[in-house]
């Protein structure tokens, strides 16, 4: 801009065109200098476990004795285990039990607050959980779920049977963390999508009732389409972080769960690694949650096109 | 964006004709929105007053009377067995500091990187750029094992360097979210300063980051949170009691005396909690609108 200006031949042209010019040429540095920390961090920090991360898959090594080169076999051995099968099996059910079921939650509970007063009561009561940490919650959870809990008195006291075993019953302890799940992050997606349906144009709503669109026929024709790129967005983040459930599963079952019910990826990467050393299992495992990871946020960004309505 | 929680429009217009005939019902079904809004925001809370309600029990009374809600009598013993059992003070400490210098490295090189994408031309820029939103998407858990390799070639295991440098170094989204804040500055805020012969550091510093302040502080509050509750890294390179994080202590805790003290437990979970909650009573409107913001990248 400044150049622009100076071209109009002021005075003080050629001054303003050599300091342009010197600027220029120390923000070639000065840039890689302020990307330095952050660029050295992500070297270090990740790009360089990740390669040796590609390397160790393909190797044996307990951290002591001599590493070897094994080839496919970690991950032979991985795909052929009936427990690591078992942990992606978890895995998958866990996201598709708290993805849908959270989002549709939170969805519901965000149009409910939209236009009530004393929403801000109702925001902390929900929000809550998604303050405190995983591991506290899930303590908290775990004495509720016991057989003999509080949930399960309330059981029988209702129902007149006794309640499952949520943490010792294999057919129950995939649903205990996914209500534990759901219930820690509904909070987060409720806040996003507040501001996100508060964040649209008034005058497109306003528009709209003056065609004579109800407040139903609102919410589904330009409400919900104009807040699909947040739920979108929202989908993919949720679909990651399920794939990464450890916490609740480490707290609430401690190893994974009975006949391994709840154990997940993570928590493979976890015992093959940081209990049994098997570091090369262990990259084997992590390669095989990062291709589950890449294929399925894929799919999504595949699926986008379709669904999604962006405002152009 | 920021009027999440503004209270909603006081309307006075007078409402049109046809809306009128539907307010009675609108009313009704008003009524049954607070309340089911409120049974479940009660489900929500539920979990945290069982929690306190069992910390003043005694186990005897929990035994006795398992759907009894109230502790009678009250006993406030728990709280102090937790605190003398595991060096809670200590591990309070540790994430206290933990989380501030996470925060203020974070900010700081969070701000520069993000300020050079948003306004510097360099070499690579596009590159680097697209590099970092890519990293975002490997989860730690992959890279977790060779991490650890390198923390103690390094000699950072069992020391909390391995928790701080890490996350001030490299947080791809906090210079994603920085950068959008920036790009919504006006240039021209710089360009006097640019004028005055004021240097690249000087317009970070003295010209844009207080200009994006309410975003920062957004994302202190959100890294601050991320770290406080960070579990998995903790867990893998703490080894002696003494350097632990809250969350981690508290499940340790739980593994010698879990499982058979009910209430010591819910006491121990409660002292871990509690402060959390408080804080999030006193900065609900800051928090809410940081996690908003944040949550939808900064939009």
């Amino acid at each position: 801009m400044t150049a622009v200006l100076a071209k109009a031949g002021t005075p003080g042209a050629g001054l303003e065109e050599r300091k342009e010019a010197g600027w220029r040429k120390r923000d070639r540095w000065s840039g890689l200098v302020f990307v330095s920390p952050q660029l050295i961090g992500m070297s270090v920090f990740v790009l360089l476990p990740f390669a040796v991360g590609l390397v160790l898959a393909f190797a044996q090594w307990d951290g002591l004795t001599e590493l070897s080169w094994v080839g496919l076999a970690n991950f032979q051995a991985q795909l052929a285990d009936p427990v690591f099968l078992r942990s992606i099996l978890n895995t998958l059910g866990l996201a598709m039990i708290t993805v849908p079921v959270g989002l549709a939650l939170s969805l519901l509970i965000a149009v409910a607050l939209d236009r009530l007063r004393g929403r801000t009561g109702y925001l902390l009561l929900y929000f809550a959980p998604v303050m405190t940490s995983s591991i506290a919650v899930s303590l908290v959870w775990q004495q509720i779920l016991r057989a003999d809990g509080p949930l399960n008195e309330a059981f029988s006291t209702v129902f007149g049977i006794p309640g499952p075993g949520w943490l010792s019953d294999p057919r129950f302890v995939l649903l205990a963390v996914s209500i534990v799940t759901i219930w820690s992050s509904l909070g987060l997606n409720v806040i996003i999508f507040l501001a996100g349906l508060q964040g649209i144009n008034p005058t497109i709503l306003e528009a709209a009732r003056v065609d004579g669109a109800g407040p139903l026929r609102t919410m589904l024709a330009i409400r919900l389409p104009l807040l699909s790129p947040v739920v979108f967005f929202s989908t993919v983040v949720a679909v990651i972080s399920s794939f990464q459930t450890f916490d609740v599963v480490f707290i609430l079952t401690k190893d994974g769960g009975p006949e391994n019910s709840a154990r997940t990826i993570v928590y493979q990467i976890y015992d093959e690694g940081f209990k049994h050393f098997q570091f090369g299992m262990a990259s084997a495992a992590s390669i095989i949650l990062l291709i589950l990871t890449l294929v399925v946020t894929a799919v999504q960004l595949g699926l986008q096109r379709r669904f999604v309505h962006y405002e152009s | 964006m920021t009027t999440t929680l503004q209270k909603a429009p006081v309307r006075k217009v007078p409402a049109p004709i046809g809306r009128r005939r539907r307010t009675h019902s609108a009313k009704g079904s008003r009524v049954t929105l607070h309340v089911l809004l409120a049974v479940g925001g009660f489900l929500m809370v539920a979990p945290f007053l069982w929690m306190l309600l069992t910390s003043f029990k005694t186990l005897p009374q929990i035994l006795a009377n398992p759907l009894g809600l109230f502790p009678s009598p009250w006993n406030f013993n728990n709280y102090a067995d937790a605190w003398q059992a595991a060096p809670f003070g200590l591990a309070y400490w540790n994430s206290i500091y933990i989380c501030i210098l996470t925060v203020a490295g974070t900010i700081l090189t969070a701000s520069m990187a993000a300020y050079a994408f948003a306004r510097i031309e360099f070499r690579g820029s596009k590159f680097l750029f697209i590099l970092f939103l890519a990293t975002q998407m490997v989860p730690q858990q992959v890279t977790i094992v060779p991490l650890y390799m390198i923390f103690s070639k390094l000699g950072w295991v069992d020391t909390h360097l391995a928790l701080i440098i890490p996350a001030v170094l490299c947080n791809p989204f906090a210079v994603f979210l920085v950068r959008q804040f920036i790009r919504s500055l006006p240039v021209e805020l710089e360009e006097a300063a640019r004028l005055d012969g004021a240097g690249r550091w000087r317009i970070l510093f003295s010209i844009v980051m207080p200009n994006i302040k309410p975003g920062l502080a957004a994302l202190s509050i959100v890294v601050a949170l991320g770290a406080w509750n960070n579990f998995f890294l903790p867990l893998i390179v703490l080894n002696s009691e003494n350097q632990f994080t809250v969350p981690l202590l508290l499940s340790q805790f739980t593994g010698q005396y879990g499982g058979v003290n009910y209430s010591l437990v819910m006491a121990a979970s409660a002292i871990s909690i509690v402060p959390m909650l408080i804080a999030f009573l006193i900065g609900n409107r800051k928090i809410l609108n940081s996690m908003a913001m944040s949550g939808m990248g900064g939009s």
